[in-house]
C-alpha cells in the first residue's frame, strides 16, 4: 500500500462510523520501490491530498525525514519538494502490517502490500 | 493524439499475463481477453488522452489486464480494487512480472465500501464489470454508477452490446453523457462447466461515460 492510496482510504462504511478517516498505520515491513518521477502529476495531486494525514502517515512508518509539515505556496516551483512528495506518495510501500479505524478500532490487515478492507455483513452500515 | 506504446506491443505484453487461477462463478469472473484490454486502453489514450499522466482507478480489476495496460500506456498511478483475494494474488504476480511499480491494489467491495474519501478523486475510471447475468442482474449498472461518482472526467467500461439500449436509458436517467467508442468481439473461452460450447463469440461495447461538464 502506497501512501497516496492511504491518503484517500476510509472505513466509513463500518456500522456506526461517520468519517473513518484517517486510518492509522502499523507497519511491520516497509519497502521502497522506484517509480518514474512525474512533476506535473505530483503538482496536480497535492491540492487533493490531506497533507497533515500524509505527513503523519509517513512519520508513523519512519519516512517523514526531510518532508515539510506544510505545503508552501508556489510549491510547484520547488523541485526538491516535489521529489520528496513523489517519494512519499508513490515509492514507499507498506508491505505488511495493519490499518486501524480511528472510530471503531477495527483493524484491517495489510498483507503482501494489499490492505484488506472487506467487511462482514454484520459490520456494514 | 499520441500513445507512448504501439497497439501491437501493448497486445503482446497483455498476452503474457496470467489469468484467474480458479474463476468464481458467483463473481462472474471472466477474463478480459488480451486483445480487448489492449484495444480498450489504446483507444482510451489515442482518442481521449485519458490514460497518460492520469490518476486511474481500475474497478473490479481481477488479474489486472486493464491496470497493467494503463500503466504501460503511461498512467501516472493506478489504483486497482477487487473483492477477491485470489484474483488480487494473480494481479500482484502480473504487476511484479511486468515490473510495474506505479500501481496499488486494495481489497474491498467496490459497490459497498465507500473506500474513497473524496468523490471525483480519480481522473479516469476503467472497468470490465461483471456482465450482470445469472444472479447478479443489475450489478453492471451499479459499477458504472459508482465509477461515475469517483471520477472527475470519464468512466470507460466494457458491456455486452445486447445491453446498449438499457445503458443509454440509464445514462439519461442519471443526467450524464456517454457513447460507445469501440465495438469489439469478445471470444469468451468456456470458463465454467455449464458452458456447452468450447467458446462463444460475444459482441461487446467499449463505453465512454462522462459528466456533462467534462
Amino acid at each position: 500500500m502506497k501512501l497516496i492510496t492511504h491518503n484517500m482510504l476510509t472505513s466509513k462504511c463500518l456500522k456506526g462510523v461517520t468519517t473513518g478517516y484517517p486510518l492509522s498505520i502499523k507497519a511491520t515491513n516497509v519497502k521502497v520501490t522506484e517509480v518514474d518521477f512525474n512533476p506535473e502529476f505530483i503538482t496536480r495531486i497535492i491540492p487533493k491530498l490531506d497533507w497533515d494525514v500524509l505527513w503523519s502517515a509517513a512519520d508513523s512508518i519512519g519516512h517523514s525525514e526531510g518532508l515539510p509539515k506544510t505545503v508552501e505556496p508556489k510549491f510547484e516551483d520547488d523541485e526538491e519538494f516535489l521529489k520528496k512528495a513523489h517519494r512519499v506518495l508513490l515509492e514507499i510501500e507498506v508491505e505488511e502490517g495493519h490499518l486501524t479505524c480511528p472510530e471503531s478500532g477495527r483493524q484491517f490487515p495489510i498483507s503482501k502490500g494489499i490492505p484488506n478492507m472487506l467487511l462482514t455483513e454484520a459490520e456494514v452500515q | 493524439m499520441s500513445a507512448t506504446i504501439k497497439l501491437k506491443t501493448l497486445q503482446s505484453y497483455m498476452q503474457d499475463l496470467k489469468g484467474f487461477s480458479e474463476p468464481k462463478i458467483e463473481l462472474e469472473q471472466y477474463e478480459t481477453p488480451p486483445h480487448i484490454a489492449a484495444i480498450a486502453i489504446y483507444t482510451i489514450q489515442t482518442q481521449f488522452e485519458s490514460i497518460e499522466d492520469k490518476l486511474v482507478l481500475d474497478a473490479g480489476c481481477g488479474p489486472g489486464s486493464l491496470t497493467v495496460g494503463a500503466a504501460l500506456m503511461g498512467a501516472a498511478a493506478v489504483t486497482a480494487v477487487d473483492i477477491d483475494c485470489d484474483a488480487l494474488e494473480v494481479f500482484r504476480h502480473n504487476a511484479d512480472e511486468m515490473e510495474i511499480t506505479n500501481v496499488d491494489a486494495v481489497q474491498c467491495d467496490f459497490l459497498e465500501s465507500n473506500f474513497c474519501r473524496l468523490n471525483n478523486y480519480y481522473d479516469t475510471v476503467i472497468m470490465n464489470p461483471p456482465f450482470g447475468t445469472k444472479n447478479n442482474a443489475g450489478i453492471d449498472m451499479k459499477f458504472l454508477r459508482k465509477g461515475l461518482e469517483l471520477c472527475n472526467d470519464s468512466v470507460y467500461s466494457l458491456h455486452k452490446s445486447s445491453t446498449r439500449s438499457h445503458i443509454q436509458k440509464k445514462i439519461k436517467e442519471w443526467g450524464v453523457k456517454g457513447n460507445v467508442i469501440a465495438e469489439l468481439r469478445y471470444d469468451l473461452p468456456a470458463t465454467y462447466k455449464f458452458h456447452r460450447q468450447q467458446s462463444r463469440d460475444i459482441a461487446v461495447d467499449l463505453w465512454r461515460i462522462y459528466h456533462p461538464q467534462s
